[in-house]
């Protein structure tokens, strides 16, 4: 392996105006609350370190904690609450406005002054030449990895052009009022230090360079990444209290707890419910949230029992969803619908409360009894809390009213291939049991109806088709008035459930467990996590 | 001695090969796919193509071995579709803390199982014999992952006397073994590896010994009126190429790293990362690895065969 070229050092090279800075800073601190430092070691439930060359891998747990570490994007998250759901704020944009002569042109105003890790100046080009990275295989910088990562962000990117140096222009392919929420999963990374590297990329992970609030400072793949402040960092709210932050890739649940208790790390990911009481007795915080994530089945509407509305309100009726909260010691909410009732846009969706006689009816009425359905269930994954308990739980309930229900029980990783198949390759599969990420409108309720996004194009991975549901999609992308368009989105929200989109089973809370050293961490409403504002405690 | 030795290399490219085939097929048999650890979930079908024709997917199954086996015999051994570093930096390196694991699970284990072995060979039927039976049955019996996930409840998670997992306080990188606080991460994975070969050696020693004892030059020794000390150093030394056969299977055993206690520990070995590259199907790490642990295994073995010759030269003669 040819050596990597030497990298340009990251630590500040002007020291003399660094120890002046030290010194106000030192002089403040005598008047803002003291911050503790100290070392935040999170253990993640990813199973390898999220890569570090931009948009990461290891689904939204690699944006919480290495994505927006390092870097960020044009629009960023407001993850500063814990009471209200998380909205897009200004990020390396200050604002942003579509072309009134123009719906498909959105004008983006850059923040002055923001500088990478490296040193250099983010500005217009730097946005430019990040959409090539991801888009253009004719560039230099073209990665097909990132590509691929930022594939489903992109399809309506057509042009991205340079007006001055604090301004970009994004064309998009069709009118989308709501596009800005697309562009805050685009990071964007350092040209200077990609170029100084000559596109090596594997080089590039090991000495990433961003604009985020932390530095990336030494790794050892699939073990650790470690991360220190970037005390230069734009927002001086967040520039972060620690010391320097560990993450450490720990998929086994029960390592997890262990680390924790004994002391090895102070923060863990999603402690399984039936740990709780044990770390509660030991002493550690438990926090919780509802926040924009469901486990739902998505239903296949082309073949099969599902195609007929009222075998999906039976399958809904079945279920009595207080049992799958008990099941989970309390770590979920029940679900009604696809969004958590937090949200702006919930409305008031047709509730299908647990009413077995009415599903049996429904089935005895459709036809369909006993009801034969085949469902596709992991064993484990991305945010599929604990499929294996809670599908026997599904499946006692469904049976009891008339459904025949038949597993296949498979590992995430051949599940993926199911949901990125769709129905047209997997026509058999009646229903797939996939958690989802409910971060913003389009991801939540559009994509799940919208024709755009069939399989294998999309996310609609079971071909759901309705005039009126299409309808509204078009009059929400062409709906600029926030006020108005939060009417129609609700509106589409309490249709889906006229139409008994999916199964509905429950919200995941998010469970996460700390070190009573472990100090400041507010728990946002949201997939991602503000990491900076936390104090680990002596 | 060095006609064996080439002839026993020259075994162990076709069973390097013959178990690079059975794995590669393996992979490919179980559902999944390879490129899952870089592509999101929605990746759309021009998508998957693109990244398929970037990684060589797309190729027939045969094709695609066969490149992979032609680069290897020009020492390219290619990169991880995760992490995108070279298979073979990835391979080295966790064989290297494989083998740190094992240069102490295997000395203890081997010393103890041998020990143990020898006593109850010597006194056959008697209460030691029994005790050490019965310890080396359960030693055996008791799936190591449960004992691993019984100690670090027990040592780290109550008595906090012990780290739960890892491999030092500031990763493998920065691992010493003259540092006291990194060898206490050795201590459990170290314990708890060496049980199962501690049972199968003493079972083992006991039966080589049991039987040496019985045979006729034992008699012969006792009646030329040797010291009983001196009749089962004899014993003992004719009892080692059997045992050393034994030990030669549970070092590569060892040395292929168990996936359940590198899990269990969070000890970045071979079988941390073969664990990983299955779950991800990444082929190539897979391939890399096994390939590589194969040969290790042969070479091992090369080892064994050349000490027992050593030790026993009736063996070379035969």
């Amino acid at each position: 392996m040819p050596n990597a070229p030497s990298v340009r050092s990251d630590k500040p090279r002007r020291p003399i105006l660094h120890l002046l800075a030290g010194a106000v800073a030192l002089l403040g601190a005598g008047l803002s609350p003291a911050r503790a430092g100290g070392v935040l070691t999170v253990a993640m439930t990813a199973g390898d370190i999220p890569v570090t060359t931009g948009t990461p891998d290891q689904g939204f747990e690699g944006f919480r904690f290495v994505g927006w570490s390092l870097y960020d994007a044009l629009v960023g998250w407001d993850l500063s609450k814990s009471d209200q759901p998380s909205d897009i704020i200004p990020g390396l944009a200050t604002s942003w406005s579509v072309d009134p002569n123009d719906h498909k042109r959105w004008i983006f105003k850059l923040r002055q002054g923001v500088k990478f890790h490296d040193g250099c100046t983010f500005g217009a080009d730097d946005v430019v030449w990040n959409y090539q990275r991801i888009t253009d295989n004719k560039s230099p910088q073209f990665f097909t990895q990132q590509f691929a990562l930022n594939r489903a962000y992109m399809t309506n990117v057509a042009n991205v052009e340079k007006i001055d140096e604090a301004t970009v222009a994004i064309t998009t392919n069709f009118v989308e009022s709501l596009f800005p929420y697309t562009m805050s999963y685009v990071p964007m990374i350092s040209r200077c230090r990609a170029e100084e590297l000559k596109y090596d990329w594997n080089a590039y992970a090991m000495h990433p360079s961003g604009t985020g609030p932390y530095r990336f400072d030494r790794m050892i793949p699939r073990e650790r990444i470690e991360f220190v402040p970037n005390k230069e960092y734009w927002n001086p709210k967040r520039v972060p209290h620690q010391d320097r932050m560990i993450l450490i890739p720990m998929p086994e649940a029960a390592t997890r707890v262990a680390a924790l208790l004994s002391g090895q790390v102070n923060f863990i990911e999603a402690p399984p419910p039936d740990s709780i009481p044990r770390l509660k007795a030991g002493g550690m915080q438990i926090i919780t949230n509802v926040y924009p994530h469901n486990w739902p089945f998505t239903l296949n509407f082309v073949k099969g029992p599902f195609t007929d509305i009222r075998v999906r309100k039976a399958a809904n009726y079945a279920l009595n969803r207080a049992e799958f909260v008990e099941l989970l010691d309390g770590m979920a909410i029940e679900e009604y619908a696809t969004l958590p009732p937090t949200m702006n846009y919930y409305g008031h969706p047709k509730r299908y409360e647990f009413n077995p006689t009415r599903a049996t009816a429904l089935l005895k009425e459709a036809g369909c009894y006993p009801c034969a359905i085949n469902l596709a269930i992991s064993t484990s994954g991305s945010g599929q809390m604990q499929p294996l308990p809670m599908n026997d739980l599904l499946k006692s309930q469904m049976e009891k009213v008339g459904f025949k229900v038949n597993f296949q029980v498979m590992d995430w990783n051949a599940m993926l291939q199911i949901f990125r198949g769709g129905v047209d390759q997997f026509p058999d599969v009646h229903g797939v049991n996939g958690s989802r990420a409910l971060t913003d409108p389009v991801l939540a309720i559009i994509k799940p109806v919208g024709k755009a996004y069939w399989s294998p194009a999309g996310s609609n991975w079971g071909h759901f088709y309705a005039d009126d549901t299409e309808k509204l999609v078009g009059e929400i992308f062409n709906e600029f008035d926030p006020t108005k368009r939060l009417t129609l989105l609700t509106k589409l929200h309490e249709l889906e459930n006229d139409y008994a989109l999916m199964i509905w089973v429950v919200h995941d809370v998010n469970p996460r467990a700390l070190s009573p050293k472990v100090k400041g961490f507010v728990q946002a409403q949201h997939w991602f996590q503000d990491m900076t504002p936390i104090d680990v405690m002596p | 001695m060095l006609f064996l030795i080439l002839r026993r290399l020259a075994y162990a490219a076709p069973i390097a090969l013959g178990v690079s085939i059975v794995c590669f097929s393996l992979v490919y048999l179980a559902p999944g796919d390879p490129l899952q650890t870089v592509l999101p979930a929605d990746a759309t079908a021009d998508v998957i193509a693109l990244v398929k024709h970037e990684y060589g997917f797309d190729k027939p199954i045969p094709v695609q071995f066969g490149l992979w086996l032609w680069h290897v015999l020009q020492g390219d051994f290619g990169v991880s579709i995760g992490s995108r570093r070279p298979v073979i930096d990835e391979v080295l390196g966790s064989l290297r803390n494989t083998l740190l694991l094992t240069g102490f699970a295997v000395p203890i284990a081997f010393a103890v199982g041998y020990i143990l072995g020898a006593i109850a060979g010597c006194t056959p039927g008697k209460w030691i014999d029994r005790v050490v039976t019965g310890a080396a049955v359960m030693g055996v019996s008791v799936p190591n992952y449960w004992l691993g996930i019984v100690m670090v409840i027990t040592f780290a998670v109550e008595l906090s006397w012990l780290p739960a997992t890892g491999m030092g306080p500031r990763g493998s990188d920065a691992f010493s073994i003259f540092s006291a606080d990194d060898l206490r991460y050795l201590v459990m994975p170290v314990f708890t590896l060496s049980m199962v070969p501690v049972g199968i050696i003493a079972r083992s020693t006991r039966a080589a010994v049991a039987e040496i004892r019985g045979q006729d030059f034992v008699t012969t020794l006792r009646a030329k009126g040797l010291s009983e000390f001196a009749v089962i150093r004899h014993v003992l030394k004719n009892a080692l190429p059997q045992v050393l056969a034994v030990m030669g299977l549970q070092f590569g055993y060892l040395m292929g790293g168990s996936i359940l206690i590198e899990t269990v520990f969070t000890w970045p070995g071979s079988g941390f990362l073969l664990a990983k590259a299955i779950i991800n199907r990444d082929i190539p790490v897979l391939q890399g690895a096994i390939l590589l642990l194969s040969l290790v295994f042969v070479a091992t073995n090369l080892v064994v065969d050349l000490l027992q010759t050593a030790i026993d030269p009736r063996i070379r003669r035969a």
